[in-house]
């Protein structure tokens, strides 16, 4: 497993880095499965998704859901809804 | 979906402003064929859910963005007879009145320029990453989504919800 994990804005500030890596396997291999693990794992994440609320996130930059695929070498990134235009 | 008749299209992500004429003239160049362009412009607002909003910085996620306007536009002109389309969207620190977003387009007849600027906007307000963080009179803040632009896209989804297409 090769994750790079990318945070952007409110999600972001409120982790205090905007990517950390992932190198263990995780299960379903899915992004639901992903932000499961993140918060089981990592204090911080989990704070910060409370905080922010939805989240939305994104495969090798791709928009994604909960059921989609993560290869094992991949960008996943996390966000709250955007608010471009 | 149709078959695109789209000749040119381009996605621009700057912190620069950007000039109407200019991009209409890009539109346009060398494509008699077409009669009509429709442009959208999005600015900033003073104002913004009873906040008097003095700055605004847009944050994004480059790479990934280029490439959603990109799968924006090419829907756009499998959708509408387009003929060229632009996208130009402002990142970086930005005040009121200043221009954030441009979309244009061109095509035959007006209906589906005006049609395929409509579709753009509204998918790239729900599917392109950017993100605005304003300064208020209560202090800096994230811009939460808004319900009203989900809605806005899934009315594209409606079977009838394409008018004057020429099938």
């Amino acid at each position: 497993m090769n994750i790079s994990v990318r945070f952007f804005a409110s999600l972001k500030e409120q982790m205090g880095t905007d990517r950390l890596k992932v190198d263990t396997d995780f299960e379903p291999r899915t992004v639901g499965g992903l932000r499961a693990f993140l918060c089981a794992h990592n204090g911080a994440f989990s704070a910060a998704v409370q905080h922010v609320g939805r989240l939305r996130a994104a495969v090798n930059q791709d928009m994604a859901e909960d059921d989609t695929p993560i290869p094992s070498v991949a960008e996943v990134a996390f966000f709250p809804p955007v608010t471009g235009g | 979906m149709g078959k695109s008749m789209l000749k040119r299209s381009k996605v621009i992500v700057q912190e620069a402003d950007f000039d109407m004429t200019e991009s209409i003239r890009w539109l346009r160049e060398g494509l008699p064929e077409v009669g009509a362009v429709a442009s959208f412009i999005g600015t900033v607002r003073d104002v913004n859910d009873n906040s008097t909003v003095s700055a605004m910085t847009l944050e994004h996620y480059p790479g990934m963005t280029e490439k959603s306007l990109e799968s924006i536009i090419k829907v756009a002109s499998e959708r509408f007879e387009i003929v060229s389309a632009l996208i130009i969207h402002r990142v970086g620190p930005l005040l009121p009145q200043d221009q954030i977003v441009l979309a244009a387009c061109t095509s035959e007849h007006r209906q589906q320029a005006f049609l395929a600027c409509e579709f753009i906007m509204d998918y790239l307000k729900t599917e392109a990453p950017f993100w605005k963080k304003e300064d208020t009179d209560k202090g800096s803040k994230w811009v939460s989504a808004r319900d009203s632009d989900d809605s806005a896209k899934i009315r594209w989804d409606a079977p009838m919800a394409t008018p004057g297409k020429n099938q």
